[in-house]
């Protein structure tokens, strides 16, 4: 057991269980708030597989941008003081169905994960990714940036313009 | 036992069956939104994990930057509509909200 096997199973254990929480709580705050730690997890499994500017994505973008704005939208959208604010599920015929489908999903993915035999190859020493990450941006996926940029864009004005109250 | 690809491919899986479970059960639009957030994390991780293991190979690093573009850019929509869902029906479950012109 090295630091990196103790590593590895802490994130995976903190991505795990807090994501279990998200899915299972009643209290819509208490899974916003789990999701905190589920994607602070999955920010430490990148930091684990060497991808530093993914990492730090993860971090700002999810937990600084999306997270905020999910937090926005649980407190717009439900009485803060009155009982609205449990999330209701369905019945539990329809839980025990989807649990069942979610297994049978789970089983199947994890069975063709372990049986396959993937391209492995042996992973060069890399200080840093941003610089590579720059290059490729700019060069072979300019047209997808330029695109995504677009996207986020249009994305805002949309956004901005669904949201706004009828006159 | 050394830390390999297929660990990091089996976190993935159960996180994408969980995000699943979350998106099938629930009523309200936000959280049916965070299970979604969990599926595409789900998605990243696979591809940060086939870039390191196969060969430290810098495109799967770029798909993975696209697809937290994308889900940032779906949340705030996504978010805009359920906020119009609720001054429309004072609730935001989406099972109840079964009409196209109110």
């Amino acid at each position: 057991m090295n630091l990196i096997t103790i590593a590895f199973y802490f994130f995976a254990a903190l991505t795990i269980v807090f994501g279990a929480i998200v899915v299972t709580t009643r209290n819509i705050m208490h899974a916003a708030f789990s999701l905190l730690f589920a994607f602070f997890g999955v920010a430490g499994l990148y930091v684990l597989l060497s991808a530093d500017f993914i990492a730090i994505t993860q971090i700002m973008v999810y937990i600084g941008g999306i997270l905020v704005l999910i937090i926005f939208g649980v407190m717009l959208t439900t009485r803060i003081t009155g009982v609205d604010i449990k999330s209701g599920t369905m019945g539990k015929l329809q839980m025990g169905m989807a649990a069942i489908l979610t297994l049978v999903i789970a089983a199947g993915l994890i069975f063709v994960f372990i049986s396959t035999k993937w391209y492995l190859a042996e992973s060069k020493a890399v200080d840093a990714t941003v610089n590579q990450i720059g290059n490729e941006l700019l060069t072979n996926y300019l047209l997808a940036f330029e695109a995504a940029s677009m996207l986020l864009l249009i994305a805002i004005v949309g956004a901005a313009f669904i949201a706004r109250k009828n006159k | 036992m050394n830390i390999g690809l297929s660990h990091y491919l089996i976190i993935s899986a159960i996180l994408f069956t969980l995000g699943l479970f979350g998106i099938i059960t629930r009523k309200n639009g936000i959280m049916v939104l965070m299970g979604l957030e969990l599926v595409l994390n789900a998605a990243n991780i696979n591809f940060i994990a086939f870039a390191k293991y196969g060969g430290m190979n810098i495109e799967g690093h770029v798909a993975a930057i696209f697809v937290i573009i994308l889900a940032a850019a779906e949340a705030a929509v996504a978010l805009a509509i359920i906020l119009n869902i609720y001054q429309n029906f004072k609730h935001v479950n989406i099972d109840e909200v079964n009409k196209l012109k109110g």
